[in-house]
């Protein structure tokens, strides 16, 4: 597998360690209720086909990607900088 | 008053020469990190050409003037390395001269060596000269540039500067047994 | 027998190697079988379960039978396949899998126990009593199970990895692979071509083919010299791609130096992870078998390994052929085998309306009914027209057609799809995206196809390349692919064998079916079908069309297994290469490393880190010897040691500040500059990451401290935190635990030692408890904090990395006229522990703050990472388990970490469990065992008698639950 690092390009795998699924860019307040806390913290889909996951290539710029792709077929559709996931939304 | 001797990172290790290659150390002398606070990159990068006599570079890329060498070396941060610190308002300056052991690995084969060290595609049209790259040597964290077709050099952290040279030496050894083949 | 004016071989070059202890001479060029077969050698193995005497059946890669161990000593390989393996002189080998010589091997008996070894026998016969599973069945199955035997120590040869990247990856050098790699070269696309013959031509260097009015061959060497010519085609001969994995990465093994004799920096294999942008697969195809009654003498073999062994080595397998085919094709054989003077006894064709390729005997309508000789075929018996009749033969070629080679198109999970008209599973469309088949792999059978497809694939790969095809004319070739019919087994008396290499005859598959077994994934494991090291590549396709038959399926519905990486069989050593002994990890050496090397210091890791454990005087015989000192040293004068495997990050900018507050669960905002303060770090879940003190050196520019252990995962952490959660906060860090060198200082004296080396001396008033700033270090600029992890007057004192060693030198010289010295990590774990200071021994990453008994510093003005959770109701209170010290009743009664602890009255079982031990020390400061611990509502059981019980080592020591902090609770010392 590779990642397109949107900074360093196309590179191996073994650059990259995965943190989990994007829920991870959207922490609740503080103030949320504990349910939305406990989602955050431990409930996460399982998803058969595409999904949204935060990987960190720290063998390479250190930058946190927001990565698409495929469960199904390993396809990686697409890497982003979460900092700028997170401004776009 | 006592004075204090310098040691380099390498010393005792480097250099290394089988066949066609060489490894040699690249005594750092100042290497500041410079890291743009918002906003800031262009004032810094104006401010930096000023001091050093060069910009900040692309991402992936160095360049060189006469007095040094900048490189990109990961997210919003570069590698000044100079005679001495820079001191430029507008980021955020950290001292990095001693942090890091350079090797530079050059001659005809060079790219071979490093093919068994460095997961990167480096054809000469994909890693081109002045082409930077934060990776893994081996099994250490990297800063790799390309000084010219058959030059590389390559930054590793100070205190692996050991398994740095023996995974380089093994590598060299081993494409220079191919030569005969 | 070698026949004159045949084969590539360099006759002028004689080879010796010795099989099993006999000398053999060959020619450079040979393999191992085709040396041995020049010299009528034809006995090489024996079979996996009935020891049967086994030859080569094939003249490549996919060799089930000729399996050989070479090499000597820890050097020794097991089961390489004889005709892969290249003479060299002084080649060892030995024929494998057999008790006593190989022509005489005792477990041969097997073979008349054979009625009784069928499919599922281990199932069936080892399962009564159940008391003779371990004593009595294990051995004896571990005994006879395994092909090849391993050796013990460490190989003294040599493998290496290696990356390679390609516009253009072409798997296979006959004639698809070489017209598409000419193809996609001329265009100016990168191109590697892989094969894992020594040359390459694929069976252009064993068939006489014609290509543009020439022999094959040459042809062949023209397109290798026309390659090699060219800057952006590299040729990787001997390499065969093992495997395809996502994104067109391929593992490929090379043999480097497995076929010369051993020199010392010569890898012996290469592993290979090759980066493509397309791929074009010209993998060939392998002849099929035919499963007839007593098919595995030596002998017999494929059709194409006879035509191999004959235009490659100029070897004739045997003096009088026979063939047994099943199509046009085959024929060839026997026409090559006269026009190079070699006797053809008959011709068995199973078809009728054959036409003849050759002047000799055609039998139409025949098949091979059973075979006679008891190391190798003297005599074959046909059934045609009705009768049988006994041929006098020394070698049988068999052909039943080819299965096109698919194996790669599988890697990825895709299916190969029957096509009734070839008569073969083919790959199926985009099976790999971007890995285009051509060729014989493809189904295409005649030479002219191949070049067509060859070109073809090249053109959509370089279309995809955005690169436009050069023109190239294909050239002349003959289009005749033949006709065939197919013949999957015959039935008759004897057993009919599909996988040579595992034993697995056509009664074994029918058995499997009858059984129930019907699934070809069942069948498989069963019967061990496509199980042994060639992975059934000359036999699962046969297997299942058998399996088809005695199931009343047809072969699409029957399916095929999985086809899984490796392509062939290869060494762990090769995949892992580079990785052992001082490759496994880098290795981190402090700039006091020599220093303490030098004293005798015993080094421990400390993960990548190397730290010293002690430094032993004169005298000393024991580490508690040496440890005991250092802890008075450092209480009584001042002791030295080596803290620069702390992370330290550097962080800086306007929200430097802020940042801290939200990744530390207390304030670092209200910190004055030019102080220090020890910060605890949650994780989001409200459990503890990590602790460290943190600096501010100016309004915004911090130092944080980290453990060693977790320094690469604070700095992750704070990386996400800012990248993920608050890219809002202007703040850039970076880690300088590199360019410090850093050494504690501790002990009533350290500040005259500090002093020593400092160009302006600090005093109590300049310098007070948790003050931090830059300072001259013999005329270098440095750092000083004044924190202490000992519970001692203690200083961090940081210089450049550069002048580490020289400092630290310095540092113990001075120190030790002050009658103190260096120490190592077994005193200054005594140290923290006597002062109650905790290590990721407490912090292991089920405990909160509160656990800790730093539930306060959990800030309530702000929000910060972890807060949230920590606050659930479940993460403090009296129902946890809160840190306690805990001393013996008895201070010589030894406290151990990870024993429990229980109630005193309370039998040890897990209900009782009240907590832990997770430090123990002895400390020569109180002169009694101490430990830290965690145990149920601690802080409220101060002075109770609890129970130590280490289950594992079997003690039991009554302790008191007392204050974590032994030593000094009132901090004087280290204020003063």
């Amino acid at each position: 597998m590779q990642i397109t690092c949107p900074l360093c390009g196309a590179r191996d795998i073994r650059e990259f360690s995965i943190k989990g699924h994007e829920t991870y860019l959207h922490r609740p307040d503080p103030e949320a209720a504990p349910e939305e806390w406990n989602d955050y913290l431990h409930n996460r889909e399982n998803p058969a086909g595409e999904t949204r996951e935060l990987w960190h290539h720290g063998s390479g710029c250190g930058a946190w990607l927001l990565v698409t792709r495929n469960t199904i077929t390993h396809e990686v559709l697409g890497a982003q900088l979460a900092r700028e996931a997170r401004n776009a939304g | 008053m006592a004075s204090l001797i310098a040691r380099t990172p390498f010393e005792g290790l480097l250099p290394l020469s089988y066949g066609t290659v060489e490894a040699t150390e690249v005594v750092l002398r100042s290497v500041t990190s410079v890291a743009p606070f918002s906003g800031q990159a262009d004032a810094v990068s104006k401010a930096l050409e000023k001091a050093v006599g060069c910009r900040l570079p692309p991402v992936g890329t160095f360049v060189e003037a006469n007095r040094a060498r900048v490189v990109w070396s990961g997210l919003d941060q570069w590698f000044v390395m100079s005679e001495d610190t820079v001191t430029i308002p507008g980021a955020a300056l950290t001292d990095q001269g001693d942090a890091w052991a350079a090797v530079e690995i050059a001659g005809t084969d060079a790219r071979d060596v490093l093919a068994r060290l460095v997961p990167l595609d480096l054809r000469l049209s994909v890693f081109e000269v002045g082409h930077a790259a934060r990776t893994m040597l081996a099994h250490m964290s990297c800063l790799l540039m390309r000084t010219a077709e058959d030059r590389y050099v390559a930054l590793v952290f100070r205190s692996m500067a050991a398994s740095a040279a023996h995974d380089i030496e093994r590598a060299m050894r081993m494409v220079s047994a191919r030569a005969d083949l | 027998m070698r026949v004159e004016g045949r084969g590539r071989i360099d006759r002028s070059q004689p080879v010796r190697f010795s099989f099993d202890g006999k000398t053999v001479t060959g020619f450079k060029g040979d393999t191992v079988a085709s040396a041995l077969l020049a010299r009528d050698i034809r006995l090489m193995g024996r079979s996996f379960k009935y020891h049967r005497p086994r030859g080569v059946l094939t003249a490549g890669s996919e060799e089930p039978n000729a399996l050989i161990q070479v090499g000597q000593g820890h050097a020794m390989i097991p089961n390489v396949r004889a005709t892969v393996q290249e003479i060299h002189d002084g080649l060892t080998v030995t024929s494998q899998n057999r008790m006593g010589p190989l022509d005489r091997d005792l477990m041969a008996v097997n073979d008349l126990l054979w009625p009784f070894l069928g499919a599922g026998f281990y199932y069936k016969t080892f399962m009564w009593p159940r008391a003779f599973w371990e004593g009595l069945y294990e051995p004896i199955i571990r005994r006879a199970a395994g092909l090849g035997r391993m050796t013990r120590g460490a190989s003294p040869e040599a493998n290496e990895r290696a990356f390679a990247h390609c516009d253009v990856l072409v798997i296979g050098a006959g004639p698809a692979g070489l017209m598409a790699a000419r193809t996609a070269a001329e265009a100016g696309a990168d191109v590697i071509v892989i094969d894992e013959n020594t040359e390459i031509g694929g069976r252009l260097l064993s068939d006489s083919e014609e290509i543009g009015g020439k022999p094959g061959d040459v042809w062949a060497g023209e397109m290798r010299e026309k390659l090699a010519a060219m800057d952006n085609v590299r040729i990787m001969t001997r390499t065969t791609v093992t495997g395809v994995y996502d994104d067109l990465n391929f593992g490929a093994l090379e043999r480097v130096g497995q076929h010369l004799p051993h020199e010392p920096d010569l890898p012996r294999e290469c592993f290979w992870r090759i980066r493509a942008k397309t791929a074009v697969l010209a993998a060939g195809a392998l002849e099929r078998p035919i499963a007839f009654p007593m098919n595995d003498r030596p002998g017999i073999m494929l059709a194409s390994a006879v035509r191999s062994y004959l235009n490659r080595y100029g070897v004739a397998p045997g003096r009088n052929l026979t063939l047994f085919a099943t199509n046009d094709d085959a024929h060839r054989t026997a026409a090559e085998m006269q026009a190079a003077g070699l006797r053809v006894a008959a011709v068995i064709d199973s078809r009728t309306g054959v036409e003849k390729q050759g002047d000799y005997r055609l039998i139409e309508g025949g098949q091979v009914i059973g075979t006679k000789g008891r190391h190798g075929l003297r005599e074959i018996t046909v059934r045609h027209g009705g009768r049988t009749e006994d041929i006098i033969t020394d070698c049988l070629a068999m052909s039943g057609g080819w299965n096109p080679s698919v194996h790669l198109t599988c890697h990825l999970g895709a299916r190969p799809v029957w096509d009734a008209e070839a008569k073969a599973f083919l790959p199926a469309p985009n099976a790999v995206p971007g890995m285009i088949p051509a060729g014989a792999c493809n189904g295409a059978m005649s030479t002219s196809a191949c070049l067509t497809q060859g070109k073809e694939a090249a053109t959509e790969a370089l279309k995809a390349l955005g690169l436009k095809t050069a023109r190239i004319t294909v050239p002349k070739a003959s289009d005749e692919a033949g006709s065939g019919s197919t013949l999957w087994y015959v039935e008759g008396k004897g057993r009919a064998w599909l996988d040579f290499a595992n034993d697995v005859t056509t009664k074994d598959i029918r058995l499997a079916a009858q059984e129930g077994f019907i699934s070809v994934e069942h069948m498989k494991r069963y019967t061990t079908q496509g199980m042994a090291p060639d992975q059934g590549k000359s036999s699962n396709i046969a297997a299942l069309a058998l399996l088809a038959d005695a199931t009343g399926r047809g072969i699409p519905e029957t399916g095929t297994t999985t086809y899984r990486p490796p392509f062939i069989p290869t060494s762990i050593g090769a995949m892992a290469a580079g990785a052992e002994a001082k490759g496994f990890a880098p290795e981190r050496f402090t700039t006091s490393d020599r220093a303490m090397r030098s004293w005798g210091a015993p080094m421990i890791t400390a993960g990548l880190w190397y730290r010293p454990s002690y430094l032993p005087k004169r005298g000393e015989t024991h580490w508690r010897q040496s440890c005991d000192r250092e802890v008075r040293m450092v209480r009584e004068a001042v002791g030295v040691v080596d803290v620069s495997t702390l992370g330290k990050i550097d962080i800086q900018g306007p929200d430097a500040a802020a940042f801290l507050d939200f990744v530390y669960c207390n304030m670092f905002s209200t910190l004055k500059p030019g102080r220090v303060r020890y910060g605890l770090m949650l994780r989001e879940d409200g459990h503890v990451m990590d602790d460290g003190t943190t600096a501010r050196l100016g309004e915004n520019h911090y130092v944080m401290t980290t453990t060693t252990a977790a320094a690469g995962q604070v700095m992750t952490h704070l990386e996400f935190v800012h990248q993920c959660l608050r890219p809002d906060l202007d703040v850039a860090f970076i880690s300088a635990t590199e360019q410090w060198a850093q050494f504690s200082v501790a002990g009533p004296k350290a500040r005259d030692l500090i002093n020593s080396v400092l160009d302006q001396p600090v005093d109590n008033e300049s310098f007070p408890f948790m003050a931090c700033g830059e300072v001259m270090i013999h005329g270098v600029k440095g750092r000083l904090f004044r924190i202490s992890f000992s519970g001692e007057h203690a200083y961090e004192i940081a210089i450049p990395s550069r002048y580490g060693e020289a400092l630290f030198r310095d540092l113990v010289a001075r120190a030790e006229t002050l009658g103190g010295g260096a120490y190592g990590m077994e005193a200054l774990n005594v140290l923290r522990l006597e002062k109650g200071f905790i290590t990721h021994s407490e912090i292991h990453g089920r405990v909160t703050a509160d656990d800790v008994g730093m539930g306060r510093m959990v800030s309530a003005k702000k929000d910060c990472i972890g807060k949230t959770a920590s606050l659930r109701p479940g993460l403090s209170g009296e129902h946890r388990e809160q840190l306690v010290g805990l001393k013996p009743k008895e201070p010589e009664n030894a406290l151990l970490a990870g024993a429990h602890l229980f109630r005193e009255g309370d039998a040890a079982t897990r209900v009782n469990d009240q907590g832990y031990i997770t430090s123990v020390a002895w400390s020569p400061t109180f002169e009694t065992h101490i430990g830290l611990g965690f145990l149920l509502n601690g802080r409220a059981r101060m002075g109770e008698t609890v129970r130590m019980v280490d289950h594992l080592r079997d003690k039991t020591t009554l302790c008191e639950v007392c204050d974590p902090v032994f030593f000094d609770p009132e901090g004087g010392r280290a204020r003063g």
